[in-house]
C-alpha cells in the first residue's frame, strides 16, 4: 500500500494530506485524552503500535508470486479505536519513508489515508456490526482485522487509478491496480486475522478489566442492562 | 482458547505463507509496491521527488527491516511474559494463602 516517494503529482498529495491531517489532529487529542484518563491504558497503545510495527515490516508471498506486506491497523482500530490508530500508523510511515526509502514524505498523506484512516475505519465498523449481530468475538476480530487490511489496499488503488488512469479510464485503471495490490493481499489478510485474533484473546485473557474499562469488551461478571432489567 | 487452539492458529498462519513458495517455485515474489511503481513508470511518469535518504544497499535494507519487526517483537514478547508471569504470581500467592489457612 506504500505509494512511492513523488509518485502522487500536485495536486493529489496535497490533498491527500489536507483529508488525512485533521483525522491524526482528533487521533492526537483522543490519544493524549487516553492517557490522562486511562494510564494504565499506555501499555496496550504501546502494544498495538508494535503489533503494527512487526506486521508491517514483514514482506510475505502469496499466491500472485509476488509479496506484500499486512498493515495490523484492524486490531487496534478495535481496541484503541481509528482515531488513536492513525497516529500509530504515521509514526510507522514516517520511520518507512526515512529509514527504508519505502513509502515517502510527499506521498505520506496519502499512504496515512489508506493505512491509518480507511483501514481502521472499516475494521471498526466491522467490529461493531459483528458485534450487533451477534457473532462471537474471534470471528469478529478476524473480519475485522482481514477485511481493515484488504481495505487499505482497495483505497491505495483507488488513490493511483485517480492519478493515473488508462486510456480505457478510471475503472480500467482500478481493476489493474486492484489486481496488483488486492488480490495479493487476500492470503496475507487472512494471515492478520489470525494472529490478531491470538493477541485479542490474550487481551480478552490477561487485560479484560482495562477492556471493559476502554468500552472494547463487556465483562462475563458484570450484568449487562438487558440481564437487569430482566431479574 | 487454549495453548492447543493457538499452536493450530499459528500452523495454519505458516502454512499460508509457506504454501506459495511450495506452489509457485518459479515466481519472482517481487514487491507489489514496486510492481505498481513499474505500472505508473511503463505509462511514462517520472516521480518529481526522489527519497531523501536510501538504504546503501539490500541488505542495509533487510537490516533495518529487521530492526522494525524486531522493535515490535520485543514489546510484544515484554507484554505478554509480564502479564502472564503476573498471573502466575497471583497464583501462586493465592496458593500458599489456602496452605496457610489449613494448617
Amino acid at each position: 500500500m506504500h505509494i512511492m516517494e513523488g509518485f502522487l503529482p500536485n495536486p493529489w498529495w496535497e490533498i491527500w494530506f489536507a483529508i488525512a491531517m485533521p483525522f491524526v489532529a482528533y487521533g492526537v487529542y483522543r490519544l493524549s485524552k487516553v492517557t490522562k484518563k486511562i494510564p494504565e491504558a499506555l501499555p496496550l497503545l504501546a502494544l498495538m503500535g508494535a503489533f503494527i510495527f512487526v506486521l508491517s515490516s514483514l514482506k510475505l508471498p502469496s499466491v500472485t508470486g509476488s509479496t506484500s506486506h499486512p498493515t495490523g491497523t484492524g486490531l487496534a482500530a478495535v481496541v484503541v479505536g481509528p482515531g488513536i490508530t492513525s497516529v500509530l500508523s504515521i509514526i510507522v510511515l514516517v520511520f518507512q519513508a526515512l529509514l527504508l526509502a519505502h513509502g515517502g514524505i510527499t506521498t505520506l498523506g496519502a499512504n496515512v489515508f489508506s493505512m491509518g484512516i480507511v483501514g481502521p475505519i472499516a475494521a471498526y465498523a466491522i467490529w461493531v456490526a459483528s458485534k450487533k449481530i451477534g457473532l462471537p468475538k474471534s470471528v469478529g476480530i478476524f473480519l475485522a482485522a482481514a477485511l481493515g487490511d484488504l481495505f487499505t489496499y482497495v483505497t491505495t488503488s483507488v488513490q493511483l487509478a485517480l492519478v493515473f488512469p488508462t486510456s480505457a479510464g478510471f475503472f480500467d485503471a482500478f481493476l489493474k491496480f486492484g489486481t496488483i495490490f488486492a488480490i495479493t493481499q487476500i492470503p496475507l489478510a487472512i494471515g492478520e486475522g489470525i494472529l490478531a485474533v491470538i493477541l485479542f484473546d490474550f487481551l480478552a485473557k490477561y487485560k479484560g478489566q482495562l477492556l471493559a474499562t476502554l468500552k472494547v469488551l463487556k465483562l462475563p461478571g458484570a450484568p449487562s442492562a438487558q440481564e437487569e432489567i430482566k431479574s | 482458547m487454549n495453548a492447543k487452539h493457538y499452536a493450530i492458529l499459528i500452523i495454519a498462519v505458516v502454512v499460508l505463507f509457506a504454501a506459495p513458495l511450495i506452489l509457485f517455485p518459479a515466481a519472482e515474489f517481487s514487491g507489489a509496491d514496486s510492481s505498481a511503481e513499474q505500472a505508473i513508470s511503463d505509462q511514462g511518469y517520472k516521480p518529481w521527488f526522489t527519497p531523501i535518504w536510501t538504504p546503501p544497499s539490500s541488505e542495509i535494507e533487510t537490516l533495518l527491516f529487521s530492526v522494525q519487526a524486531a522493535i515490535g517483537a520485543i514489546i510484544i514478547g515484554y507484554f505478554v511474559g509480564y502479564e502472564r508471569g503476573k498471573r502466575v504470581q497471583k497464583g501462586t500467592k493465592s496458593k500458599t494463602q489456602v496452605i496457610a489457612k489449613i494448617e
